[in-house]
């Protein structure tokens, strides 16, 4: 710059970074579209099928058996393996039951595969099972086959467990994200953000104590109730990494349709909010295990409603926005201001921000 | 949440927005400095709000933003190398240096962490004695007393595995750098009211006087930015050119006298090379030259890293309020938040973030 007493804007310019499709970074597991962009770049065309590219939580099978299967696998990595309301064992089984359980299928068998770091203390591990055991034994699944391998000390973070579900899906039930239909209304069954945030608390590095506790849980008996209540249930998904915003714009793209949220009725617990305020986060991507998003037929959604909040998990289910024709693929939010605004699917890693 | 609730109550919001209404009689393009007020703006919806005669432009005031690429670049060269835990704020992590960030690094192997405060930083110094730990102080004068905290209690604890990498930047500099610009066409100022908090509005007077334009200290919460708004629109329409103060609760004229002695005890003014923008004399903060030993450049040996901006997106004149993020053929299609072409795109501060994130 030549006169360096006025700014010169013409040359002024920006880097343009490489895109990170050379090497595995955080974001590409944050839930986000950089997890989406892996999928579909080193998964989807090496295995492409029709039950995979339905691009739901789970995939649903033809079988010669009487009924549609659904089978569903998910990995679980946590730190730390402990958390207020939950662990990673617990956190294993209901992921799995909970993915099975969102195409309208009764969850039946796991299978779970150990990752052991060498030097896990044998404590550890038994806690980690019995947590297993009742979180099976609620949800009313059996865990029946796994597998062990253990790794030097250092090349893992204490264990890591990969579950592998089946379940039967219901007769006569189509559900499933590209199911959601204009007019349609949608309910989520709780409050948001409190298994990433009460995680994150558990680690002890924000500087700040809390008494919030994950929300982990098996929600198959929920999905129960309400498709004993309605045969109008079109898409089930439960939020978890990327959160409400991310499993959102996932259905609107599944179903070609817009979504309008009312940010006012989207349930928050106070603590959650003041610890997103604190740290940066837009508690609308923070990561959730036991609460789901139901899109219903508008007619019935006061019936399913009304079962939802008699079970112990979807007590707190509100109808949180609606289905729109238009703009397609995306999803809106009203603020409490009245104005609209997009909200977007998470990009790569959540990070906080600096001020 | 109390204190906040309150300040994003929709009936108070819509009284002000109103009162703006009924105040101004002509269009007055007005900015607001702090990336953190372009982010309340978008996410709350304000400037769809507003009464069409205000135009706001987003202006240069997110410190992810303009951190120089040659910074950034050294930053990584210290990150990559063996021995050093390399702290940063979180969305510095994805700001592009030439061809690599902050993420790449961690993902061959460097030791790359987030932290909330600097102090974290100077912890993890005393639990690793056989590393070397350097924290990555950028921001505007907001973040400066954290910063200049850590180096203090580094020297208190006579630590010399710490340092840090400063990249400070000043409001006033910027602010009188866009008003005497030949394209400037900003009418009235909303003040960061963060860096007020720390800084009061001292400093602001003379430029008023400068440029006979009205400067306000504005907050950040919905109810704040509408006060800041309106009291603008009151002023200009008035024809008044004065510093005024709308965030009270926070800010006083003389700002916080402890933090700026720290501040002024370890940091001395300085040239500073802004991304986007340009070299703007004296518009940074460096340390001075007694706290050497903790001047990460100086450790390092990175002295030599020179680096240039190689292409094109039109960030600087966002930065400046010269464009708005839709303006450029990019955005939202080369250039998104998962593959940004452009700081302005990176940080969630940034005018493109905020606008490709909200779907202005």
């Amino acid at each position: 710059m030549k006169d360096e007493s006025t700014v010169n804007i013409e040359g002024a310019v920006c880097a343009p970074p490489l895109p990170h499709g050379e090497q595995i970074v955080m974001g590409h597991g944050a839930g986000g579209r950089m997890s989406h962009q892996l999928i579909q770049k080193a998964f989807m065309s090496a295995f492409d099928n029709p039950a995979l590219r339905a691009g739901d939580d789970a995939a649903q099978l033809e079988s010669n058996l009487h009924a549609k299967l659904s089978i569903s696998t998910d990995a679980h990595v946590v730190f730390p393996l402990f958390f207020p309301g939950g662990d990673i064992g617990k956190l294993a089984v209901c992921g799995t039951v909970n993915d099975v359980a969102m195409l309208g299928a009764k969850p039946l068998y796991l299978t779970a595969g150990f990752i052991l770091e060498e030097g896990l203390p044998m404590e550890t591990l038994k806690l980690v099972v019995a947590s297993m055991k009742a979180a099976a034994d609620e949800a009313g699944v059996q865990i029946v086959a796994g597998d062990t391998k253990v790794v030097q000390k250092g090349k893992a973070d204490g264990l890591y467990i990969t579950t592998a579900g089946v379940g039967v899906v219901r007769e006569g039930v189509n559900i499933g994200g590209a199911q959601a239909k204009v007019g349609d209304v949608i309910i989520l069954s709780g409050s948001i953000g409190d298994h990433g945030i009460a995680v994150l608390a558990a680690r002890g590095e924000l500087g700040f104590e809390s008494t919030l506790q994950s929300d982990v849980a098996p929600l198959n008996h929920l999905i129960d109730a309400m498709l004993d209540a309605s045969n109008n249930v079109h898409v089930l998904r439960d939020p978890t990494r990327g959160g409400l915003a991310t499993t959102l714009n996932e259905i609107a793209v599944q179903a070609n349709v817009g979504i309008m949220l009312n940010e006012q009725a989207i349930p928050v617990h106070a603590e959650v909010n003041a610890a997103c305020e604190m740290l940066g986060f837009d508690v609308l991507y923070v990561a959730n295990e036991g609460k789901l998003v139901a899109i219903v037929a508008k007619e019935d959604a006061e019936k399913i409603l009304t079962v939802m909040k008699q079970t112990r998990y979807g007590e707190g289910a509100v109808i949180i926005g609606e289905v729109t024709a238009n703009p397609r693929g995306r999803v809106l939010l009203k603020t409490a201001l009245g104005s609209t605004r997009i909200v977007d699917m998470l990009a790569g890693e959540m990070l906080p921000r600096i001020c | 949440m109390k204190y906040v609730t309150e300040y994003r109550d929709a009936a108070l919001v819509k009284g002000v927005i109103e009162e703006i209404r009924r105040s101004v009689t002509r269009p007055w393009t007005i900015m607001e400095i702090c990336g953190g007020q372009t982010h309340a703006i978008v996410r709350h919806g304000i400037d769809q709000l507003l009464p069409t005669e205000i135009e706001l432009v987003h202006g240069p005031g997110c410190p992810v933003c303009v951190t120089p690429l040659e910074l950034i670049d050294k930053a990584l060269a210290i990150a990559s190398q063996p021995n050093v835990i390399f702290c940063s704020y979180g969305d510095m992590l994805r700001v592009p240096g030439s061809g690599r960030d902050l993420f790449s690094v961690k993902a061959q192997g460097g030791d790359v962490r987030v932290v909330y405060s600097p102090l974290d930083a100077v912890t993890l110094a005393q639990k690793n004695p056989d590393k070397q730990v350097v924290f990555f102080a950028i921001g505007f004068e907001t973040t400066a007393p954290p910063n200049v905290m850590s180096v203090m209690q580094a020297q208190r604890l006579g630590l010399t595995n710490y340092s840090v990498l400063v990249s400070h930047v000043r409001v006033p500099p910027a602010v009188r750098a866009i008003l005497g610009s030949p394209h400037n066409r900003v009418q009235g100022f909303l003040l960061a009211g963060h860096v007020n908090a720390v800084m009061g509005y001292h400093e602001y007077p003379p430029l008023v006087e400068e440029f006979k334009i009205p400067m306000v200290v504005t907050g950040f919460e919905p109810l704040d930015i509408v006060q800041g708004i309106l009291t603008t629109v009151q002023l200009l329409e008035a024809g008044k050119v004065e510093v005024a103060n709308a965030y009270q609760r926070a800010v006083t004229f003389d700002g916080l006298k402890p933090a700026q002695d720290a501040i002024n005890k370890v940091f001395m003014e300085c040239d500073r090379t802004w991304r986007g923008i340009g070299m703007i004399p004296m518009s940074g903060w460096c340390l001075r030259p007694e706290f050497d030993q903790f001047n990460a450049e100086k450790r390092f040996n990175v002295g030599d890293i020179h680096t240039k901006e190689s292409s094109l997106c039109i960030a600087g004149q966002i930065l400046q309020g010269l464009k708005k993020p839709h303006d450029c053929s990019a955005f939202g299609k080369e250039c998104t938040t998962e593959n940004p072409l452009g700081a302005t795109m990176v940080s969630s501060e940034g005018a493109c973030a905020a606008y490709y994130k909200y779907g202005r």
